[in-house]
């Protein structure tokens, strides 16, 4: 080693470990880091860590708690980058923690516009990192860069108006010099759109509407006005095929949710995903799974991206659990139909047509004196995170099963930065946000499981059940381990080839985020939120 | 000293009711249509423990406490804060208030209410399963607020046919354990791996379901018909006390 390469060595020791965006798309090649909501830019949620494994997962113990001084619902999946964690504190305070010993260095509190009136609870899903900023949407449609070191903000830039019902509640996804987000409020008859923003600046590059204006394509399966309030929030990250150049997010409902009739119509890109090209925000493709959705069936899941064999050649393909009940596989190049199948119980509709396009059953809508719908209005899955292993070939969702809803239409009118919803649906099961209650439904009333799916045939090939149903997203490792928790205040560990049972704690909250898995000195973490707090758990 | 302190709480209490007109009832409807419906329901009876149309509110008592809650919601108990001015909040409230004076759906003759508390007390032997103000016992619900979130109608069906309807939280379960041991009792809870009950002893009982051999959902109201037990006016004798109980004593 000549005395040059000694000196280069020493000065990138010192030197601060700058995020590039060739680190996050090669996040695999050190999994002890977690640089992007869903692990990777494909999204599988799989980490390549293998210390904790089925042998020695019984010897997990907690390392450390962070309890929020919050009580809203802690949804955020955080970031480890070189033994520092990033995550975000209901509803918008940024927080920097040793990931060893759970102690911050530092908070940025963000006070959000008292307008900031998300529907389903004031929560962020966390953060997006590149260079040494931290990229924060606010639940006031705000999208802020703070500086990773010492918390300081650098730019904040408004994405929309919060009186109108808009909100930004999901992790930014960060493409190249980009960062990418959409906005929420799919309850308030909002317009949706996801848009794109310099790195460095906060400028604009470039914004697509989920709901096509006049002159656009797919503006033709709106009908009068209904495009102005017609909804296609953005509420969970999306994911990045840097092949292709394409980036992918999942589309939400329609407003209003549970009353069609004032939007006749496919309702283009609700219910849909969309492919855009991630320099210019054009459409590429997309697959609406609900047309005309009348039951708030948002898919905003995460598209999970893998290549695999599919009927005898290599695909690039995307899988999808889909709210409305539904598992897809398409093929994310070209956004075809390759499968869609129910993985629960599904009545609204009874098959596909040779396009992918579902055959909706007649009288199942929603109507004055109530209609009952499998999956119910929470849906077979929701924004949870699944997670897909290339070493099991499992397709793990975690899944409401043998839920329904009974749904009841309304008429509304609306107005701006009112709920615009035209209906109710009723169900013994309540939403995340509903209140905590003793849990005394019978199984056959439904129940929550992980539900390991084939993707190439669309079977289950095993279940594990939960009594209460479960808000949580699933890990898995390639020790073959799959982590998740569930609504009933478990957080375990399963074999993720049978669905074994190998560990368990009761932590006494709600799990509601997606796990993940980091690594700081050759020890492993397993890190997890539940009821207000952030758990971080290793082996002894 | 408690009875005068008791007497401004009530007069507090009265001062904060309002009265309403038509309009303020339909305004208040388009707002709760706009903001409330889709988590609260149609009726108002969507979220657990709390039902409008019987008056039924988790903490609120005068209009200005359902006003308040409205507007600021109640963090980390799932009700979201609102961008409402007072008098907004104040419609709401005027078309709750409506709701809850909806007509019982009562059919039977006037009961008289001492005579009905008599036959609780004695012919019916309702506190053998039922508590009431803290008498009796707590093995079947506790009926000492009934009249709050149960219509006459409602009252006159459970005594007549029982197993009509089972609220989830009244259901009762045989268990057979793996050691043997068979007993019934209220589930009062359940996650992934355990259950808890109280049992006919109104002991507290918590199970490991690993060590459960079978539990079976008991379908049939452990309660009897009081069709035969008791005649019309009986029952509408104990319809009448049973709705006048509105809890707080």
């Amino acid at each position: 080693m000549n005395a040059r390469v000694v000196v280069l060595a020493l000065v990138s020791l010192s030197l601060p470990a700058q995020v590039s965006f060739d680190r996050i798309l090669n996040a695999t090649n050190e999994p002890q880091n977690w640089l992007t909501y869903s692990g990777t830019t494909m999204s599988q949620r799989h980490s390549p860590l293998t210390q904790i494994t089925p042998q020695n997962v019984k010897n997990l113990e907690m390392q450390w708690v962070y309890q929020a001084r919050s009580l809203e619902k802690f949804e955020a999946t955080p970031l480890v980058v070189d033994g520092v964690m990033y995550t975000v504190q209901a509803p918008n305070d940024v927080m920097a923690l040793d990931a060893v010993t759970g102690r911050l260095f530092w908070t940025y509190s963000y006070t959000p516009a008292p307008e900031a009136r998300p529907c389903c609870g004031r929560v962020n899903r966390g953060l997006a990192i590149l260079g040494d900023t931290l990229y924060m949407g606010t639940i006031d449609a705000h999208l802020l860069a703070i500086d990773a070191k010492n918390g300081k903000p650098l730019w904040n830039v408004q994405v929309a108006r919060p009186e109108a019902g808009y909100a930004l509640t999901h992790a930014p996804l960060v493409v190249k010099d980009k960062v990418i987000v959409g906005t929420a409020g799919g309850e308030f008859g909002i317009r949706g759109y996801i848009a794109a923003y310099d790195a460095k600046t906060g400028k604009e590059a470039w914004r697509f509407y989920t709901v096509p204006g006049p002159g656009e394509p797919g503006h033709e399966t709106w009908q009068n006005d209904a495009w102005k309030t017609g909804g296609g929030s953005v509420w969970v990250t999306g994911s990045y095929d840097p092949n292709l150049n394409l980036t992918y997010w999942g589309i939400g409902n329609p407003g209003p949710d549970w009353n069609g009739d004032p939007r006749p119509g496919d309702n283009l890109y609700t219910d849909s995903v969309v492919a855009l090209d991630a320099d210019t925000g054009k459409l590429k493709w997309y697959y609406q799974f609900s047309p005309h959705d009348e039951f708030d069936y948002d898919s905003v899941q995460v598209p999970v991206l893998a290549d695999m064999d599919w009927q005898g050649r290599p695909r690039k393909v995307m899988m999808w659990a889909n709210r409305n009940g539904l598992m897809y596989v398409l093929d994310r190049t070209t956004g075809q139909f390759l499968m869609g199948k129910p993985f629960v119980k599904v009545n609204w509709m009874d098959g596909f047509d040779e396009k992918g396009r579902p055959k909706r059953v007649p009288g199942k809508t929603p109507s004055a004196e109530g209609t009952q719908i499998f999956p119910g209005n929470q849906g077979g899955t929701n924004w949870y995170s699944p997670s897909y292993s290339a070493r099991t070939g499992l397709f793990y969702i975690p899944s409401w099963v043998e839920y329904d809803s009974t749904y009841f239409k309304i008429p509304a009118e609306y107005k701006e930065g009112e709920r615009y919803t035209a209906g109710a649906p009723r169900s013994l099961i309540g939403g995340s946000n509903a209140p905590a209650a003793p849990l005394t439904r019978l199984e056959q009333e439904g129940y929550g499981a992980v539900r390991a799916m084939d993707p190439k045939t669309g079977t289950m090939k095993w279940e594990f059940k939960m009594a209460d149903v479960t808000d949580a997203g699933i890990l898995t490792t390639d020790s073959d381990l799959l982590f998740t928790g569930g609504r009933d205040g478990y957080f375990f560990a399963l074999d993720a080839r049978n669905g074994e049972l190998l560990w368990k704690v009761s932590i006494g909250g709600r799990a509601q985020n997606g796990p993940m898995t980091y690594s700081v000195n050759g020890k492993q973490y397993i890190a997890f939120a539940a009821g207000n707090s952030l758990f971080s758990y290793a082996l002894k | 000293m408690r009875a005068v302190l008791g007497f401004f709480w009530l007069v507090t209490i009265m001062a904060a009711q309002h009265s309403y007109t038509p309009a303020d009832v339909e305004n208040g409807a388009r707002l709760y249509r706009g903001n409330c419906v889709n988590c609260h329901g149609p009726d108002g009876d969507f979220i657990p423990g709390v039902d409008f149309s019987h008056g039924k509110f988790i903490r609120a008592v005068s209009d200005d406490d359902v006003a308040h809650v409205i507007i600021n919601g109640v963090p980390g108990a799932g009700m979201p804060a609102h961008n409402f001015s007072q008098a907004q909040a104040e419609l709401v409230v005027a078309y709750l208030r409506s709701l809850a004076t909806t007509a019982s759906h009562y059919s039977g003759p006037a009961g008289d209410k001492a005579r009905g508390q008599a036959l609780v007390a004695g012919k019916g032997q309702c506190l053998s399963c039922h508590r009431i103000n803290g008498d009796g016992s707590r093995v079947g619900p506790d009926l000492s607020d009934v009249g709050s979130y149960r219509r006459a109608g409602e009252v006159e069906e459970s005594l007549v046919d029982p197993d009509a309807s089972i609220a989830p939280e009244n259901r009762y379960f045989r268990i057979v354990m793996k050691n043997g041991t068979t007993f019934t009792g209220k589930l009062l809870n359940q996650d992934t791996f355990t259950m808890q009950f109280i049992n006919s002893k109104e002991q507290l009982v918590s199970l490991q379901k690993s060590d459960i051999r079978e539990s079976a959902f008991v379908s049939k109201s452990p309660m009897p018909s009081y069709k035969d037990k008791l005649n019309t006016q009986e029952r509408a004798d104990v319809v009448s006390y049973l709705i006048s109980l509105k809890g707080g004593e």
